[in-house]
């Protein structure tokens, strides 16, 4: 059923939390991503013409980068987009079929390829764009949080966790239960002040967003330097090679 | 977001097939219209083709069409499954009314029952339609309180324009229905600027500064997409069309769709007979083709917000 289980305070739900502050945009999650799900729960992640002149393909994560700020104020932001998990997932409850559904356990959003017909709804109920279609399947795609790693008793413990949150080199990605808030990762949510995209659609997406740190700022440009006085050894010879000798 | 063309074209002709279907399963129990059994079976005849062709053409859309039954099963909480279920299920009391009118002249009773609630089943299903739309939060040209009243003004007026050419055939000047036709298209068209001007001038509910969290350091621009080539979200959601183009297909909507209908209704009011249905046939056809484009232009108009995403700085 799309109807959404119920959750009350407290019930676990897994999700990232992705710290802008120190994503260097290396793109190594989307890659681990692409590869670990090539051949994981919603295989395969078709791509068309991947050596062709119009390479195409379906992506778990994507990397974007903004900038924010202008002038020497500015900085470049490199910014990971994915499935948050939401816990008011329209794309769960506009879905004809019953493909789409929500996790009561954990929280995880999925896809049920088997019955999902690819009538794409879910793709334009999502706000943020984390559903992608496989023309070549028919059937819609998107993040399952490693669902094949993260309970997988054939990995060791360490490694159970998404493929993307492993091998990210600056450890801008953390997985773990946002709905107890005391774990780690709620635990720097708060204290960074972590943020929702777009709360204002109330989807209440799980995952956070850990905005860049303020204090990590360029110094802010001072006031120009006024411009020199005209020199009064203009002009003369001597007095200029004292100043250039001086200026070495 | 991209128009496709097998959803332009159900949404318009499921739209008129329901409506007419309201009109004669209201109108005939209650005497408003001939009970002769030729106009019922070419009014459900095109009536159920309607429908029935929109039904088909959205099964196009799927990318699994042979799982389409599945469709039916959420309609707790899916309007697009509501929608499939109940224009189904309408076919149910539409078939027992046609078979008691067509097969033993009955248009009162049980087969008028049947009538009214596939009359109800129509309006249901139509209703289901526009809420597809106008449920979709992250669209902000969908998720308008004009959406829902757009479908049924535009389904109502091209069911009747279509009654009023059917029923040329058998009545030589319907007065009622052509008075009816023409209040039809012009209440459409009065809730159809309402909605471009509602679109036009609603502010933006979210930016690239909602969608990324970012903003405190000032003002938010891309930089980079993560890839240099297409994908699913840009083709499907970051359909765009420029300024120039939306005016002048408006116009083109107003033109075909409302003004050559009104012009061509006032005409058949005042001629009977062979011109009047040849003025009836102008406003179907006329009617027909503003649809479409009045149709496409609701997808073309219409910005998700993944495109903040991809460049844009507000939807
Ligand atoms: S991010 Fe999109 S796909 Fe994921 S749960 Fe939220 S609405 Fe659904
Ligand atoms: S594309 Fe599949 S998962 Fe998405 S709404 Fe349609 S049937 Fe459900």
């Amino acid at each position: 059923m799309t109807d959404l289980p119920a959750s009350p305070p407290g019930r676990k739900q897994l999700g990232l939390v992705i710290d802008l502050d120190i994503c260097v945009g290396c793109h190594a999650c989307a890659t681990a991503c692409k590869e670990w799900n090539s051949g994981g729960h919603m295989a395969p992640l078709t791509d068309f013409h991947p050596y062709g002149g119009d390479p195409q393909g379906v992506w778990f994560n994507r990397i974007h980068s903004f900038e924010e700020g202008d002038g020497e104020g500015a900085r470049t932001v490199h910014f990971p987009r994915s499935c948050l998990h939401c816990a008011e997932p329209a794309c769960v409850t506009v879905c004809p079929t019953g493909a789409s559904y929500k996790r009561a356990e954990d929280g995880i959003v999925l896809v049920n390829e088997a019955i999902c017909i690819g009538c794409k709804l879910c793709s334009w109920a999502c706000p943020y764009g984390a559903r992608e279609f496989d023309a070549d399947v028919g059937v819609m795609k998107k993040c399952t949080l490693c669902i094949d790693r993260i309970y997988n008793d054939n990995l060791a413990v360490e490694e159970r966790l998404p493929a993307c949150v492993m091998v990210c080199p600056t450890h801008a990605r953390h997985f773990g239960d946002l709905g107890d808030p005391n774990s780690a990762v709620s635990e720097m949510v708060a204290r960074r002040g972590g943020l929702d995209l777009m709360p204002e659609l109330g989807y209440r997406p799980v995952n956070k967003y850990l905005p860049p740190r303020l204090d990590r700022m360029a110094p802010a440009p001072g006031p120009a330097e006024p411009p020199a006085a005209p020199d009064p050894a203009e002009g003369n010879r001597l007095l200029r090679w004292i100043d250039r000798l001086l200026s070495r | 977001m991209h128009p496709t063309f097998s959803i332009v074209f159900f949404t318009t002709a499921s739209g008129a097939g329901f409506a007419l279907l309201l009109l004669i399963g209201v109108g005939v129990p209650l005497a408003l219209l001939p009970d002769d059994a030729g106009f019922g079976a070419a009014a459900l005849l095109v009536a159920a083709v309607l429908i029935a062709g929109g039904l088909v053409s959205s099964a196009f859309h799927l990318g699994r069409p042979e799982r389409a039954w599945r469709a039916f099963s959420q309609w707790r909480s899916s309007w697009l499954s509501r929608e499939g279920a109940l224009s189904v299920l309408t076919f149910v009391p539409a078939v027992i009314f046609a078979f008691g009118w067509l097969a033993f002249g009955a248009t009162g009773g049980f087969a008028g029952l049947c009538g009214f609630l596939a009359a109800a089943g129509a309006v249901a299903s139509v209703y289901c339609t526009g809420m597809i739309y106008a449920s979709l939060k992250p669209i902000r040209q969908w998720h308008n309180p004009w959406v829902v009243p757009n479908y049924f003004a535009l389904g109502l007026m091209s069911g009747f324009l279509v009654l009023d050419l059917i029923l040329r055939f058998w009545v030589v000047r319907p007065v009622g229905i052509g008075l009816l036709s023409l209040a039809a298209v012009l209440v459409a068209w009065w809730i159809k600027e309402s909605y471009w001007r509602s679109i036009d001038a609603g502010t933006a509910a979210s930016t690239v500064a909602s969608a990324t969290g970012l903003g405190r350091r000032g003002a938010v621009r891309m930089l980079e997409r993560p890839h240099t080539e297409e994908n699913y979200l840009l083709t499907e959601m970051g359909f765009r069309i420029a300024r120039k183009h939306r005016r002048r297909l408006r116009n083109i909507a107003r033109l075909a769709a409302f003004l050559v209908p009104v012009v061509a209704v006032l005409v058949a009011l005042v001629w009977g007979g062979g011109a009047g249905r040849i003025a009836a046939a102008v406003a179907v056809l006329s009617a027909a083709l503003g649809l479409v484009v009045e149709r496409w232009l609701f997808f073309a108009e219409a910005r998700h917000t993944v495109t903040l995403y991809y460049g844009a700085d507000q939807v």
